[in-house]
């Protein structure tokens, strides 16, 4: 590749990215109030994608082979239940991690 | 002096909500600029890219495209398909982010999954001002993308410490959100909704095409059940 069909490519990377982010807000306008139809899904879309974020990050676990996502689902249970106690953000996360790196590190 | 108090507490009120974010972007961006450093890429490659782009699995992917051939259509292509989920968060920010003037094309520029995620369940304190809050969120997870990104370039192969497993900072920091948004919801309908056609649809597709088939069954489903699904959640 040249310089300039790596700038291209690159600039293509940042334009497909910013297509995907801009979009919805170039459909719906400030000026016009945003259909019914679209504030609802607005509402309603984050519940199913925070779920979809979370099968995004594991979706490269394999459960017939390995580890069997064990330490994957151990952390996120260690993660969760911190979280329910305590609910500190950070305590939660900082938590579940450094458990998924001790097992990861010394059992795997 | 009345607008430098107010972005100093904006500033303090998103700073400590970042700091996951912090840790796991340099870890993602180191990881990243290394592998563009081995990969016989200058550092100003993965800093600018980090830069312009901001999508962290894009930019992994790029490096691959970068060592081929060229193909601009397969290129853009591959952005648009691996950044359709961003469509999402847009979707969902678009009153959260009415009316903020300037900042608004820096918002969703910047408008990444973690960015997305905290912006959008936020509890933004009383005596903050919204904008400033939602941008220095978005600046301060753009500066530790960069920053790590060109430290990896830099650095490259010379580290070698012990942090296998470090990226599982993401995943529980998504947990903890998708909880945060459980406990903010009466009932869950989209929440099962989304784990159930996520899931099915991982099994279906495999892990490299099953983001686009998710949302659209999730869109699907949402539009379908609109009617209980308002009238259950109180969404109306």
């Amino acid at each position: 590749m040249t310089m300039l069909e790596q700038a291209v490519t690159i600039a293509l990377c940042a334009l497909g990215t910013m297509a995907a982010r801009f979009l919805p807000f170039l459909a719906f306008s400030e000026k016009r109030r945003t259909p019914q139809y679209v504030r609802y899904l607005g509402r309603a879309l984050p519940g199913a994608v925070f779920a979809l974020l979370v099968v995004y990050c594991l979706r490269d676990v394999n459960v017939l082979a390995g580890s069997h996502g064990i330490p994957e689902a151990a952390a996120i249970a260690v993660t969760a239940l911190l979280h329910l106690w305590k609910r500190q953000m950070l305590l939660s996360i900082a938590g579940g991690t450094v458990f998924y790196m001790i097992l990861i590190q010394v059992f795997c | 002096m009345q607008q430098k108090g107010m972005r100093l507490r904006a500033l303090k009120a998103a700073f400590p909500l970042t700091v996951p974010i912090f840790a796991g972007f340099w870890f993602l961006g180191l990881a990243y600029g290394i592998f563009m450093n081995v990969s016989g890429f200058g550092f100003w490659y993965p800093m600018l890219m980090s830069l312009v782009i901001f999508g962290g699995s894009l930019e992994f992917v790029a490096v691959t495209m970068l060592l081929g051939a060229f193909a601009p259509l397969q290129t853009l292509a591959m952005a648009l398909i691996l950044q359709a989920r961003h469509l999402f968060y847009g979707v969902a920010m678009l009153e959260k982010y009415r009316g903020l003037g300037w900042k608004k094309p820096y918002l969703i520029f910047g408008l990444c999954d973690e960015t997305f995620s905290i912006n959008c369940t936020a509890e933004i304190p009383e005596g903050v001002d919204r904008g400033w809050f939602y941008f220095f969120v978005t600046l301060l997870n753009h500066l530790y993308w960069v920053t790590g990104s060109t430290i990896g370039g830099l650095v490259g192969s010379l580290l070698s410490f012990d942090t296998e497993g470090i990226e599982f900072v993401m995943t529980a920091m998504f947990v903890v959100i998708f909880l945060e948004q459980w406990k903010k919801e009466k009932k869950h309908d989209s929440a099962l909704l989304g784990l159930g056609a996520s899931v099915l649809c991982l099994l279906i597709f495999g892990a490299d095409s099953f983001i686009i088939p998710s949302m659209a069954c999730v869109l699907l489903l949402l539009t379908a059940l609109r009617r209980p699904i308002e009238r259950r959640c109180g969404l109306l």
